[in-house]
């Protein structure tokens, strides 16, 4: 327990260590309530994957491993300089973590630039769900033989068997899942800037570092969500 | 209490340099033949990411054993919500339906349960 009075200690908190956990706890129980709003676009997922597993395969083949996989690393990346923003607002590093909450909100912006080349891509190839949809499964394995790619028993099944509106349901899915995704990276490239502002004030210190903290939190959980994401989406079925 | 506890740079480094080789190998086996193993190897390496940032980047190794309880319980709730919603629509074509709720449909149900 600290026995200094500190001015950022709220009045109905004991002291800043109290304030400390009731903030992160706060964050926590929010999170939760994400994992079930995610949850249930992932319980969609799961459900018509396991009624149209040859339609997920071919969606999933129509999906760039190398920018989901480039985008993945970015994330995984941006958690890092999110860590090292909290680590280093908590020693008193004020101008260390501005930078580190700069380079967060930097790698945040390339995902979302990578995430508008595909979702251009997709518009491109027809395959937003909609009246403009399209997919000919056939031509997409013919395809993938003339690039090269060896195509065997198992793929050439699916390819045959697959529904085209079951391959639709894949991409209404497909951008359900990442477009909330997506628009949770906004609020938190948001919220990276708003930290920002507060940290070039001179808001936080080593004694007061909650909301950098808690916004760390979001920003990880973010992370989490996509981590699940990019198997699922990209990388099923390709065997 | 553990009062500002700070993980030393050299712990998020090791982590991110394992998340960043299990990105590796999730895209490595995902192109090997397991059949069903694949979804679970790839579920499996994604939970272990997903744990590890959990643990170090979002500091619940060192923090209050209430949050131990909430991030839990997000996980369980999730759990019962992806079984509950399977166990349904996994075991609709075990049974025929009653033939008083067959009301839209022209031919009532005749095969017996396999």
């Amino acid at each position: 327990m600290s026995s200094h009075s500190n001015a950022h200690v709220a009045h109905h908190f004991e002291n800043a260590e109290q304030q400390r956990q009731s903030a992160q706890l706060g964050m926590w129980i929010f999170l939760v309530t994400e994992v079930m709003f995610f949850g249930g676009l992932f319980a969609a997922y799961t459900i018509y994957r396991s009624l149209y597993p040859e339609a997920w395969v071919v969606g999933s083949h129509l999906l760039s491993i190398k920018l989901g996989g480039f985008n993945t690393a970015v994330l995984l990346a941006s958690s890092l300089t999110m860590a090292m923003a909290v680590h280093a607002a908590q020693t008193d590093k004020q101008k260390a973590s501005a930078n580190w909450i700069i380079l967060t909100m930097l790698l945040g912006f390339v995902f979302l630039g990578v995430k508008v080349v595909e979702y251009a891509g997709k518009i491109d190839h027809h395959l937003v769900p909609g009246p403009h949809f399209f997919v000919d499964p056939m031509a997409e394995l013919a395809k993938l033989e003339a690039a090269g790619i060896q195509v065997g028993q198992h793929l050439r099944h699916a390819f045959e068997g697959a529904n085209p509106n079951h391959i639709q349901l894949f991409y209404s899915l497909y951008f359900a899942m990442t477009g909330m995704h997506a628009v949770h990276m906004i609020i938190g490239a948001g919220i990276m800037l708003w930290l920002l502002v507060n940290t070039r004030k001179g808001v936080y210190s080593s004694q007061y570092f909650n909301p950098v903290e808690v916004s760390g939190l979001y920003w990880h959980f973010v992370d989490i969500v996509w981590i699940f994401l990019f198997p699922m989406l990209y990388l099923i079925g390709r065997h | 209490m553990s009062d500002h506890h700070v993980i030393p740079v050299r712990v998020y480094l090791t982590i991110i340099s394992i998340l960043m080789v299990l990105t590796v190998v999730t895209v490595w086996v995902a192109f090997l033949d397991f059949g069903f193993l694949n979804t679970v190897i790839a579920v499996g390496i994604a939970c272990i990411k997903a744990l590890l940032v959990v643990m170090y980047f979002m500091h619940l190794k060192y923090s209050a054993r209430v949050l131990w309880l909430y991030a839990g319980a997000g996980a369980v709730f999730f759990v019962i919500m992806m079984a509950l919603m399977l166990s349904d629509y996994r075991s609709r074509e075990w049974f025929p339906a009653p033939a008083a709720w067959e009301v839209t449909t022209t031919a009532p149900a005749t095969s017996a349960p396999h």
